[in-house]
């Protein structure tokens, strides 16, 4: 173009200098297609990190649980007439005591087993008048715990009326309750997520729609698909990334909230109900790699899905040239 | 540059919209493509690009048969020929000068190799002070020059312009004109795709006409 004749220049042309503006990015920064896909992303990733934080903190919950219940086993001691039940008792604890894994024998002793019944009988007991068992509490170490039939068989023989309870029964079912818990919530969290990878893809895929135009001349003036492909991967793993931020963010303010809103009310029946059956509102730390993971796959998605969609609109723009009947 | 041998066109199971076309388009030639609207002067155009393949026939473009040339090189094959659409298609999120310099971006230059270059051609073709402008704003006239200094900017060695000067009044068509002669001077072979009689009446070039699916040419 260098060597034109000056007498072909100038067609309208201005002496001013012209001041240009910064390249604008090939794929526009903005658009309502975009901002959709954003708003959409943050709701999926917040629904998302939600039950992935409740799913954790049941889980952790019913941990607690089995852990406090297995913790400790009780050897209890029915009275009968002419009996020594302190002596038996004592009997008992020592036996327990024998054992290895046992970390620690207490006899609960005649006040505090009232204590224990006055929900039911009232105050003023008096415990010699009642036929009332008694109990001594052994604690166990839950990493190598006694050995419960040789404990058994030992205070058979040398205590008169002992029974040994280890919670077992009522242990198995807790633990049948919460892994029961743990498997619904971790089916929750898998139905949320494939929702959130649907609704991710075919977001994106929409959003994409209204770029089809800009896909086909890039295609048309020269551009390799893997140059095309990575302008849009990049552009929507940014509008991915703040989305996925903004909902897991979202999540962990929500948690926070909830936490502040349960510590205000701690010590109220609610609330130790509440306590009680879920735990506090906390994030542990997986709780917060896992919002994070949610993240980071849902911007890594969104840029994969993006990458394959346009490297797919570019392959059935040249389809065209094999099937005349297809229009551009 | 472009051979089309015995070559025959047809959308689905319908009637051959392009019928025994048997033609060449030599390096540095000039030629008009011109017939009636509607026979198939755009077609021909797009089976030269390399966006449509022929029902029957050879169309060898650059020495490649069209139908054989896999798809990760069509975009350096597409390098070499610069297209002026009909329908323009520029970028409206990108002002014209950026539009103009798309073709040297994606060939990934550096802005400051060819700024000056976009620069002159857009004034060249009276676009000057419409640099900074988006083509909303741009006139169908405006428009058209841009797209055509997009399809001119690389110095393609072949030249497709379908209806060029369709939205200019006859002196910029002149003047456009004169910028495609130049072009063709400096090597590349140019394809005109036009209704405009005077237009193609002002120099003594190639005329191709399409008229029923079939191409007479008048050198």
């Amino acid at each position: 173009m260098n060597d034109m004749t000056d007498g072909e220049k100038g067609l309208g042309e201005n002496p001013r200098e012209i001041v240009l503006r910064p390249m604008a990015p090939i794929v526009p920064a903005t658009n309502i297609a975009g901002n959709s896909l954003m708003f959409v992303i943050s709701i999926m990733s917040f629904l998302a990190c939600l039950t992935l934080g409740a799913v954790i903190m049941v889980q952790d919950t019913a941990n607690s649980w089995q852990s406090q219940i297995s913790r400790e086993i009780t050897i209890q001691i029915k009275p009968e007439s002419g009996m020594d039940v302190d002596a038996e008792l004592a009997k008992a604890r020592d036996i327990a005591l024998s054992f290895s894994g046992t970390t620690g024998a207490t006899i609960v002793d005649t006040a505090a087993t009232a204590r224990l019944l006055e929900p039911w009988l009232g105050e003023g007991l008096d415990m010699e008048e009642l036929p009332v068992p008694r109990l001594v509490i052994i604690t166990i170490d839950e990493t190598s715990p006694p050995d419960f039939a040789g404990m058994r068989a030992a205070l058979d023989d040398s205590v008169k009326n002992a029974f040994l309870d280890d919670h077992r029964t009522w242990v198995d079912r807790l633990v049948a309750m919460a892994n029961t818990t743990v498997i619904i919530g971790l089916c929750v969290l898998a139905l949320v997520f494939i929702a959130t990878v649907l609704t991710v893809i075919f977001a994106t895929r929409g959003a994409l729609s209204g770029n089809h135009h800009i896909v086909e001349v890039l295609h048309f003036v020269g551009a390799e698909a893997s140059f095309v492909a990575s302008k849009f991967q990049k552009h929507f793993f940014m509008i991915a990334l703040k989305g996925a931020l903004a909902g897991g963010l979202g999540a962990t303010i929500a948690f926070a909230v909830a936490g502040l809103w349960a510590n205000a009310r701690i010590a109220t029946p609610e609330s130790d109900q509440a306590m009680a059956l879920f735990g506090g509102f906390s994030m542990s730390a997986g709780g917060y790699i896992g919002a994070l993971s949610i993240v980071v796959i849902t911007a890594v998605l969104t840029a994969l899905t993006t990458r394959i969609t346009v490297i797919r609109t570019i392959m059935e723009i040249d389809l065209i040239r094999s099937d005349p009947t297809r229009s551009i | 540059m472009i051979d089309f041998d015995n070559v025959g066109l047809r959308y689905g199971m319908g009637p051959e919209v392009l019928r025994d076309l048997t033609f060449e388009v030599p390096r540095r030639s000039f030629q008009f493509l011109t017939g009636p609207s509607g026979a198939g002067k755009t077609t021909l155009l797009r089976l030269m690009f390399m966006s449509l393949q022929p029902t029957r026939g050879f169309v060898r473009v650059f020495g490649q048969d069209i139908t054989t040339i896999p798809q990760q090189e069509l975009p350096k094959l597409r390098r070499r020929i610069g297209i002026v659409f009909q329908d323009f298609r520029l970028l409206d999120h990108l002002t014209t000068y950026e539009n103009v310099a798309l073709p040297l971006r994606v060939r990934g230059k550096e802005e400051t190799s060819y700024r000056t270059d976009v620069m002159e051609l857009l004034k060249w073709v009276g676009l000057g002070d419409r640099m900074n402008v988006l083509p909303p704003i741009l006139s169908g006239g405006e428009k058209q020059r841009a797209a055509i200094a997009r399809a001119l900017i690389d110095q393609p060695e072949i030249l497709l312009a379908d209806e060029p000067t369709g939205n200019v009044d006859a002196p910029l068509a002149r003047r456009l004109l004169r910028l495609f002669l130049e072009l063709n001077k400096l090597g590349t072979a140019v394809i005109i795709a036009t209704h405009d009689l005077s237009l193609m009446d002002q120099i003594d070039a190639r005329r191709m006409i399409l008229s029923g699916g079939r191409l007479e040419i008048y050198e």
